[in-house]
């Protein structure tokens, strides 16, 4: 059995990389997947603390999150074409509208 | 039994001005007029049956409940019928339908005809539930409807503005009044549970004697509202804007005479009191000597009657604070006679003038007007004093009494002597202005005896105000006798007894009374000129009582515009800026705040990101190092 | 039955909502008729309702047991009024709004609306769910005020909104407090009967009195939390302002009635100065207020400050007297400040201004709009006879024997509403109409004579017989007052001599 260290160091990595993408990058796709790296970078250490633990409570949050995951991608994917659309931009520089 | 029917003296003009408000307009002139006066005259019939078990003596009153009002607070509408408010009920359904005849021709031709008639039988539907209320809650209910239809009759002519302001000066300084009554009511039903009259003059001891003070000034002032009294009596002159049949109904005979009642009612309490019984006949003396001297300088002829009227009821106040209930009450009914008859008059002399109310410009109408000469003649006898006439009885009972009483009453004595001199001075000054003399009239008015409908109700007046007095002299106290039972338990003050005694007091007051009349027959039965020079000799005091003391001039600088002023100040200088101000201020400090985190808001994600995860790590780190 | 009555607006106004909004002509009759309905309720209800004290009519269903929150609703005296006076003002009021062009199926939703929120407020039994209504009120009428008010309107609604929503969360607080305390002592529950068992520290109870009475002062609104009244008023469209004073005013005297007073009664005991003394501030100095105003509504508003007053000092005299005053001068209230607004309305579509300045000698034009004017200001300023009397004269009597001085000065009330209301009335309607725009207007229609003979007809009849109600109110303000008497060690004040020398303290009111 492979130890849950490398499994956490993994996680760790993969969320390290979603989180400077997220705040390097402009495209607002990236940044979406990037996002998605973030959120199964949790999902990879809830899995192997749950296995690590003999607990089912793990898998069974990751299922919710994975549902609600899917959930999220329809409406922000939607989101992003419909600003696409309308801007003919993806860049995130230029969707200044909520400044206060 | 009548008395348990007696529900229907009220409730016949009621019906009357329901019936006249929603129909009147569908009828021909004089038939609302008609209908009026039926009802109060159907009233007055009632009255008059329900009132023989008293005169039989197989009566001696008896209250009625008619339903249940306000019980929480014992105010009920309940009826309490003794001889008190029976001889209320004939005073004021008896004068009320002559003037409601007089009326008819009166207000001929005025294009809301209807709607006077509506106004009148309101009235004295109110007057009456206000003299035959058991209950203080009732009689205040009659008490504020009879205060709301002089409102709505003193601008009846609405598109004056010193009609529609008159009309609510007498609101306003009825409701002063009122106040006082409230009070007093809220103390009597912490005293007492309850506001029926049978239950708390049964037991009226139990006030003690710093609340029977307290009550009977409250009263007092309540009364003084009402009957035109120092110091709220200053509506009454400008009430003159009305009709003059309702200055004959409302502003001579019945309702300002209510105060009156209102005293002599709650004899009970008064009794208690003697600061309230000294208090109130000094109101009264100040009053009557006080608008007696206005009254003598006034040219307009309405004027000179509503001053005398203010007067008058000054005489009433001090009977019946006094105690001399019976006087006060007496005077209050001899009161109605002539004193309606007078305006009546009045109202015909206008009428024939075509609205002229100066007297200067009157003069010499004897000839032309005989039948309202020698009755306006006849009620200017009586108010003087003079006998057999009905003014001299009452007068003299009242002056008699305060004399028996002796004391400070010795001292009202005296003013009510003085009183009676002037009295019968500027009655006279009137008489002879408007009836003797050079023709001063405008050249286009064709003066003369008003109908039937006007003329009858004056005759009916003036005999009344002949014998009227005839119902309580020295010779048979038969107003007394029938009185008794509604003052019982209760010591009324009498004149002294004896006949060398009142020989000696009358003559002193016919005195005073001949006197007065003699000096303004000779001042103004002459030339224009010299009557003018009379007066101008009496130098700026003469202006002063034309001007009524300036009295109204003095509460629109010390009480009406600071009152204004605070109103004012309240309003725009602590409602807006203040409290509005310190609501908005906190809205604006939200503001504010919101305004110093814009900066954070900057609209990009990646800002946002940046802030959540350093704010993360902060937290991750707060966890390991210090958890 | 209650249920239906809440439901039976929200259905109309899904009706009105389903008719296409091109066919505008529909929409106001429709809205007037289906409102009909819960009047026809209403009217049953007041039928049936037993003179007992209690509650009648009560439904439960649980909604979430862990919480104890549930659709607990019923109705009592002090209820009863209101329900009638929502229904009866309810068509009232939108018969009155022809005037309303734009949108017309948006105002009758949101009115029908408003109505089913009101219902609820004055029905529930239940302190979550009366939230809940309480505070859905506002929704509707931040929306009328907002879209069909005049100038100012969105100001005007704002501040409505936020003040009242203001008060209403500190409120929530309270609600949530008082539930935990619940909490410790057995089954969760918020129905107000298990609420009334809460052992609460003096502390606590005062604490808890504070965010109630605030809550519902802003809604009296007590003085000195008035001052968006004048505001909402002013540019409300009529509908808008007799549903505002005639019943939302009232959501915050009848929960000082029936939250503060069963939930806190030793606070309230506390508070009878406090309230009492604000309540106679508020009476002066709105009255003193309003006679300076220079606009017509909101003269009326300030005199429902005053009037308001009464109603506050009657709730916290806690005499007999006194509360059935209170309570039946929450409906007098309603129908004649009601009124007034009607006729205010129906001279600003004639004239198009309620400036008192701009108007002259309109009883000449207008003799029929002139009585039902002067009848119903001689209504509020409580002349006998008349509604206003009835309530006015109860509070007074009856305050007196807790707090005299205090009432002496509260009657004073009476004068200065004379002066401000016959004031207005002499320089609106008297004299003689010079300016053209003024001489040209025309009398009453038969609709508006509709409107208003039944609110006449009702003034009269409760001011010559008030009993109608009365006998309705008074055990539930009974079973009120002798509750907080349990409650708490409170002396009530006695009066008459038979009680004093009997020398046994029955505690007769």
């Amino acid at each position: 059995m492979v130890d849950p260290g490398w499994y956490m160091a993994l996680a760790a990595s993969l969320f390290g990389i979603g989180a400077v993408g997220l705040l390097m990058r402009r495209s607002v796709l990236v940044m979406f997947m990037c996002i998605e790296l973030m959120l199964n970078a949790v999902n990879l250490t809830l899995i192997s603390a749950g296995r690590a633990m003999n607990d089912i409570n793990g898998q069974v949050a990751v299922f919710f999150i994975l549902v609600v995951a899917a959930a999220e991608v329809v409406v922000g994917l939607a989101i992003i074409v419909s600003i696409f659309r309308l801007r003919s931009t993806a860049s995130v520089d230029d969707l200044g509208e909520m400044q206060g | 039994m009548i008395t348990e029917y007696i529900w229907l003296v009220i409730a016949l003009p009621l019906a009357g001005a329901v019936f006249l408000h929603f129909f009147g307009r569908f009828l021909k002139a004089p038939l609302p007029g008609v209908v009026a006066s039926l009802a109060i005259a159907g009233a007055f019939a009632v009255a008059l049956v329900a009132t023989l078990p008293f005169l039989q003596g197989t009566d001696h009153g008896q209250g009625i409940l008619l339903w249940e009002w306000m019980p929480a607070i014992g105010a009920n509408l309940e009826i309490l019928w003794d001889p008190l408010a029976a001889l209320m009920t004939l005073v004021v359904t008896g004068v009320g339908a002559l003037i409601h005849a007089f009326a008819i021709g009166y207000m001929h031709g005025d294009d809301r005809f209807h709607r006077f008639f509506t106004y009148l039988n309101l009235f004295a539907a109110s007057m009456l539930t206000l003299v035959l209320a058991g209950n203080f809650a009732m009689l205040f209910l009659g008490w504020e409807l009879v205060g709301l239809c002089s409102y709505l009759l003193i601008g009846f002519w609405f598109t004056g503005e010193s009609a529609a302001g008159a009309a609510k000066k007498a609101f306003v300084v009825n409701r002063i009044g009122d106040l006082g009554m409230l009070v007093a009511m809220m103390i009597l039903f912490a005293v007492f549970g309850t506001l029926s009259m049978e239950g708390i003059f049964g037991e009226a001891s139990q006030l003690g004697a710093g609340l029977a003070t307290a009550v009977g000034l409250l009263l007092l002032l309540g009364a003084a509202g009402k009957s035109a009294q120092i110091p709220l009596y200053v509506w009454l002159p400008d009430a003159m804007e009305g009709p003059t049949p309702v200055s004959a109904l409302i502003h001579a005979a019945t309702m300002v005479t209510a105060g009156v009642y209102l005293i002599a009612r709650s004899a009970p309490i008064i009794e208690l009191s003697t600061t309230a019984q000294v208090t109130i006949a000094t109101v009264g003396a100040a009053t009557a000597i006080w608008a007696a001297t206005i009254a003598l300088a006034q040219r307009d002829i309405k004027k000179v009657l509503a001053y005398s009227t203010v007067s008058q009821l000054g005489y009433m106040f001090m009977a019946v604070g006094a105690t001399a209930y019976v006087a006060g009450i007496f005077h209050l009914m001899t009161h109605a006679f002539f004193k309606a008859l007078l305006f009546l008059g009045a109202g015909a002399v206008i009428h024939a003038l075509n609205d002229e109310q100066d007297m200067r410009k009157m003069g010499g109408l004897f000839k032309k007007m005989p039948v309202t000469a020698v009755t306006m003649g006849i009620a200017t006898l009586a108010i003087s004093g003079i006998p057999p006439l009905a003014g001299f009885w009452s007068k003299d009972e009242i002056l008699g009494s305060l004399f028996n009483r002796g004391g400070w009453f010795s001292v009202l004595w005296l003013v009510g002597l003085i009183t009676a001199f002037i009295t019968a001075f500027y009655m006279t000054r009137q008489w002879v202005l408007v009836f003797l003399g050079e023709p001063r009239w405008a050249d286009d008015a064709h003066p003369h005896e008003g109908p039937r409908v006007m003329t009858v109700p004056l005759v009916v007046l003036a005999v009344l105000t002949m014998v009227g007095g005839l119902v309580n002299t020295p010779l048979r106290f038969t107003l007394e006798h029938f009185l008794e039972p509604a003052f019982e338990g209760v010591r009324v003050l009498h004149p002294p007894a004896g006949w060398l005694m009142f020989a000696v007091l009358a003559g002193i007051s016919v005195l005073a009374g001949v006197g007065g009349i003699g000096a303004a027959y000779l001042a103004y039965n002459r030339p224009k000129e010299d009557w003018e020079r009379f007066e101008s000799g009496f130098g700026r005091v003469w202006g002063l009582w034309e001007d009524a003391y300036g009295v109204d001039d003095i509460y629109g600088t010390t009480l009406v515009a600071p009152g204004l002023k605070l109103a004012e100040k309240a309003a725009f200088k602590v409602d807006l800026p203040a409290i509005d101000g310190a609501v908005n201020g906190l809205g604006f400090l939200v503001r504010r705040a919101g305004q110093g985190m814009r900066v954070f808001q900057t609209g990009q994600v990646r800002n946002y990101a940046a802030f959540l995860m350093v704010a993360t790590l902060l937290l991750m780190i707060w966890m390991v190092v210090g958890g | 039955m209650l249920t239906w009555l809440i439901l039976l607006p929200v259905l109309g106004a899904i009706i009105v909502a389903l008719v296409p909004a091109r066919r505008k002509e529909l929409h106001l009759p429709l809205g007037v008729v289906i409102s009909i309905a819960p009047l026809a309720l209403a009217g049953y209800l007041f039928w049936a309702f037993r003179p007992t004290a209690g509650f009648q009519f009560s439904e439960t269903a649980i909604w979430y047991e862990n919480w104890g929150v549930g659709w607990r609703l019923g109705v009592d005296g002090i209820s009863l009024p209101m329900i009638l006076l929502t229904a009866l003002l309810v068509p009232i009021s939108l018969g009155a709004s022809t005037s309303i062009e734009k949108g017309a199926k948006g105002f009758v939703v949101f009115v029908l609306l408003l109505e089913a929120g009101m219902f609820g407020s004055f029905l529930a039994l239940d302190l979550f769910l009366f939230f809940i209504f309480f505070e859905a009120v506002l929704i509707p009428m931040y929306f009328i005020i907002g879209l069909w008010g005049s100038e100012r309107r969105v100001y005007a609604a704002t501040k409505f909104f936020i003040y009242t929503a203001f008060g209403s969360a500190l409120m929530l607080g309270g609600i949530i407090a008082l539930a935990f305390f619940q909490r410790d002592t057995g089954t969760p529950s918020l129905a107000l009967i298990d609420l009334m068992q809460v052992g609460l520290s003096q502390g606590q109870e005062r604490w808890l009195f504070a965010v109630f009475a605030l809550a519902f002062a802003i809604k009296v609104p007590l003085f000195p939390f008035h001052t968006w009244l004048p505001d909402a008023h002013t540019e409300a469209p009529t509908a808008g302002s007799v549903l505002l004073a005639g019943v939302m005013l009232k959501l915050g005297t009848y929960g000082l009635m029936r939250f503060n007073l069963l939930l806190f009664p030793q606070a309230s005991v506390d508070a009878v100065w406090i309230m009492g003394s604000l309540a106679v501030i508020g009476i002066v100095y709105g009255a003193l207020v309003a006679i300076v105003q220079p606009d017509l509504k909101r003269l009326v508003a300030y005199s429902s400050v005053s009037h308001l007053g009464f109603i506050v000092l009657g709730t916290f005299a806690l005499t007999t007297g006194s509360m059935q005053g209170a309570v039946i001068q929450n409906f007098n209230h309603g129908l004649t400040t009601g009124a007034l607004f009607l006729l205010v309305g129906m001279i600003y579509e004639r004239r198009h201004t309620k400036q008192i300045g701009e108007l002259e000698g309109l009883q000449k034009v207008m003799p029929m709009l002139a009585g039902f004017f002067l009848f119903m200001a001689l209504a509020s300023i409580g002349l006998p006879g008349l509604n206003g009397f009835v309530g006015e004269f109860l509070v007074l009597v009856g305050s007196y024997l807790t707090l005299p001085a205090l009432t002496i000065v509260a009657a004073s009330g009476v004068v200065l509403a004379a002066i401000y209301m016959l004031w207005a009335y002499q320089r609106v309607f008297t004299g003689v109409p010079v300016h053209e725009e003024n001489r040209s207007l025309t009398d009453l229609t038969p609709r508006e004579i509709g409107l208003l003979a039944p609110l006449a007809a009702l003034v009269l009849v409760i001011g010559l017989y008030p009993n109608l109600l009365l006998d309705k109110i008074g055990p539930s303000v009974d079973v009120t007052l002798r509750y907080v008497d349990v409650a708490t060690d409170y002396d009530p004040p006695t009066f008459g001599y038979s009680v004093r020398v009997g020398g046994e303290a029955v505690g007769n009111r």
